[in-house]
């Protein structure tokens, strides 16, 4: 049971929005969609609610075609990331609306509207209107109309884009414990990857309408299909150097040399990529076999608990992600230090090689929502 | 260059304001040292913004006094304070070259025109625009934009200081820290006196040696971020700072003892001393990175429920209920995460007490 995507395609004008877009959603899970601005995200998520037709291809929903079938004839709610309500009416009527459409008893609705409403603490706010609210009461406002539907597929479009990030660490987990209670497939867009790995479930990874990548999420953060998955699914930026690998040594392109280790040991002679994390970068050696990067910094980045340096090695920006508030200067002078086994290896196609994660480890089962 | 004075400014939007609600400043009593680079920071509604418009002279003050280097400058505009601002959304002449953006506000004030060329390439290099001088403004990406609108508050010799309200909103997420990194190349070099004015915490703890952070009308703590994340001056700079933010535990005092329902957690003499002087509620907080997580009993360690886990990556956040308080750990991302039960050990040095919202110290 579920949604299917059979090799959708969506031209607009010429250009191409979704290409051989081919996917499974099942009922009661959790699909995020990580993409940057323009990857085909809200295409997808548009095609899925039915408000747009594919230019080819077609929609399944629980087997059945509905690939023409307005969006008023299927089960879908959606929230926008722009706070999208009935200026006219009151946060209790703006919430009562699909219900009061579906022809619910008066007792019915009522209930359902005040117990939504308490869970995301907006009880308080019924009688007023939406002009009268903050925006982060707005969006509560928006996404306790689309839950109270309980519909089969639920469709939230960046929906914490346009609150404060502590509004958004807030209304996450609420949000969170809100999904694991349905039975519906939820569908959640977002460009930013830690985002996408709070929300956890399974992960569909979207490139200039593609999807390059789908399985649970924790599985493809740690390994990422290719080089593009991997500078998609990584904030800060993952760090990439070219190399060249024989007899078990590696040479990075930027002038870094070392012997491979564990399973890394194994890669055939030839040309690859290497990346690796900005937290597997470290300012102090954490063992005998790290290797140093003396550099300078270019700028320390901070967002409360975690520092961001960026300094450049040999004119190559790269970043190191430190926990803990740490002041640098730029200009300052600092070694970095990696693991030889901590990075990934992509081919000369830009394919998955080796993940430093443990070897055999392979997707789960689709874990529960 | 200005040093820069707020006295005894408090601002309402209402024509007879009686109740402190009805103030968007409460009672503002700071100033902004020369070449220095300061953050305002704080959520929607918390009167950054109304500061920010005190500062340049949008706005005049119900209350107080605005100084520039001592004089009184309350009741001028922002032309006569020699104000140069950058906006969200990049403020500039589409149809002119960036050359003639940034040459604008000199001619406007009659410098010589090798001065102005001089000044101008200066500028455009270290924004790295020199090649786009000759371009026209309307074609160029948003960041380049954005560079010519500080561009415009650089060139110019007489500026008392830029002021900022969020710059970096229209950037794409990928290209902010190259913008970033612009902005605090220009403060090392230009010391020009720079306020920023975000709600994001990134932007102000990276861009500012100083961060005033702001809640209901008030200045709640001015620091470096170091000073702001590990010695919150008050609660909400303890939760805003950092994510997950500090947790707090209302608690007891008895004798070396903080108890929080059943659960005792041992704390300095030093620590216990302070809290025997204060009054109110008291509450303990600390850093969910600082608090240490077993999976079994360890001497001094308490036990916890655990709700949850939340994998980010490079590290986790564990939820538990202590004693029926929700807290919140950080794991990193080799720790193991205990099943049911953690076993929780609070390191002395790392406690903070807070009695009615305000640290104990």
């Amino acid at each position: 049971m579920g949604l299917l995507l059979k090799d959708i395609e969506k031209r607009v004008d010429g250009k191409m929005h979704l290409h051989d877009v081919n996917l499974e959603l099942q009922t009661g899970q959790r699909y995020v969609v990580l993409g940057r601005t323009l990857a085909g995200k809200t295409s997808l998520l548009r095609m899925m609610a039915g408000l747009d037709r594919p230019s080819s291809g077609s929609v399944l929903v629980n087997g059945v075609d509905v690939t023409g079938q307005s969006v008023r004839k299927r089960s879908v709610a959606m929230v926008y990331q722009q706070f999208v309500n009935y200026p006219s009416l009151t946060v209790y009527d703006n919430i009562a609306s699909p219900l009061k459409v579906a022809g619910r008893s008066k007792d019915e609705i009522d209930r359902k509207v005040r117990r939504l409403a308490s869970v995301l603490h907006i009880e308080g706010l019924l009688d007023r209107l939406p002009a009268e609210l903050s925006g982060g009461q707005q969006q509560r406002t928006a996404i306790a109309r689309a839950l109270v539907k309980e519909s089969h597929l639920l469709l939230l479009d960046e929906p914490l884009v346009n609150l404060d990030y502590k509004l958004r660490e807030e209304l996450r987990d609420e949000l969170l414990q809100l999904f694991e209670r349905r039975e519906s497939i939820v569908v959640y867009t977002t460009t930013e990857p830690i985002e996408a790995l709070m929300l956890g479930g399974n992960i569909i990874i979207m490139h200039e309408g593609r999807v390059l990548q789908m399985g649970p999420t924790a599985y493809v953060y740690n390994n990422p299909a290719s080089t593009t998955v991997a500078e998609n699914f990584s904030d800060p930026p993952i760090n990439f150097a070219t190399a060249e690998v024989k007899d078990g040594n590696a040479h990075l392109r930027i002038g870094i040399d070392f012997a491979l280790l564990g399973r890394h040991a194994e890669l055939p002679d030839g040309e690859y990529t290497f990346g690796v994390r900005a937290n597997h970068f470290y300012l102090r050696p954490r063992s005998q076999e790290m290797i140093a990067v003396p550099s300078k910094v270019e700028l320390a980045e901070i967002n409360g608990s975690e520092t961001f340096v960026h300094f450049s090695y040999r004119n190559r920006s790269m970043v190191v992600q430190e926990t803990g508030v740490h002041p640098f200067k730029v200009g300052d002078d600092i070694t970095v230090y990696v693991h030889p086994a901590d990075f990934y290896v992509f081919n000369a196609a830009g394919n998955l090689e080796v993940s430093p994660g443990e070897p055999g480890s392979s997707p789960q089962a689709l874990s529960g929502s | 260059m200005a040093r820069i004075t707020l006295e005894h400014i408090a601002h309402s939007y209402y024509p007879n304001p009686q109740e402190p609600e009805d103030y968007a400043l409460k009672h503002i009593h700071t100033s902004w040292d020369d070449g220095g680079a300061y953050a305002l920071l704080g959520p929607s509604g918390c009167g950054k913004t109304t500061m920010l418009n005190i500062i340049s002279g949008l706005l005049a003050p119900s209350e107080g006094k605005v100084l520039y280097d001592g004089q009184d400058v309350t009741l001028l505009t922002p032309e006569k304070r020699n104000i140069a601002q950058v906006f969200q959304f990049p403020v500039l002449y589409d149809t002119m070259t960036v050359y003639n953006n940034l040459a604008f506000p000199l001619r406007n004030r009659g410098v010589a025109a090798n001065e102005i060329e001089k000044k101008v390439h200066e500028v455009a290099e270290v924004l790295d625009l020199s090649e786009y001088l000759g371009k026209r403004a309307a074609n160029l990406s948003a960041d380049a934009k954005q560079k010519i609108s500080v561009g415009r508050g650089l060139v110019r010799s007489d500026v008392a200081a830029i002021l900022f309200d969020e710059p970096l909103t229209v950037i794409d997420p990928q290209l902010k820290w190259h913008l970033r990194r612009k902005l605090k190349e220009i403060q090392q070099r230009f010391h020009h006196t720079l306020i920023y004015v975000t709600h994001d915490q990134v932007e102000a703890l990276t861009l500012a040696d100083k961060v005033m952070l702001m809640y209901e009308g008030e200045i709640v703590q001015t620091g470096s971020p170091d000073e702001l994340f590990e010695n919150p001056q008050h609660k909400f700079v303890g939760y805003f700072i950092g994510s997950p933010g500090m947790n707090f535990l209302p608690c007891r005092l008895d004798g070396n003892l903080a108890r929080i329902n059943g659960a005792a957690i041992p704390l300095s003499d030093e620590m216990a001393a302070l809290g025997q002087k204060t009054k109110g509620k008291t509450e303990l907080g600390i850093r969910p990175m600082y608090l240490e997580v077993h999976e079994r009993e360890t001497a001094g360690s308490v036990a916890a429920q655990v709700t949850g886990v939340e994998d980010q990556g490079s590290f986790k956040v564990l939820s538990m209920t202590l004693a029926q308080n929700p807290i919140k750990a950080r794991l990193s991302d080799s720790q193991p995460v205990p099943e049911s039960t953690a076993w929780l050990s609070f390191p002395k040095e790392k406690i903070k007490l807070y009695a009615d919202e305000r640290l104990v110290q």
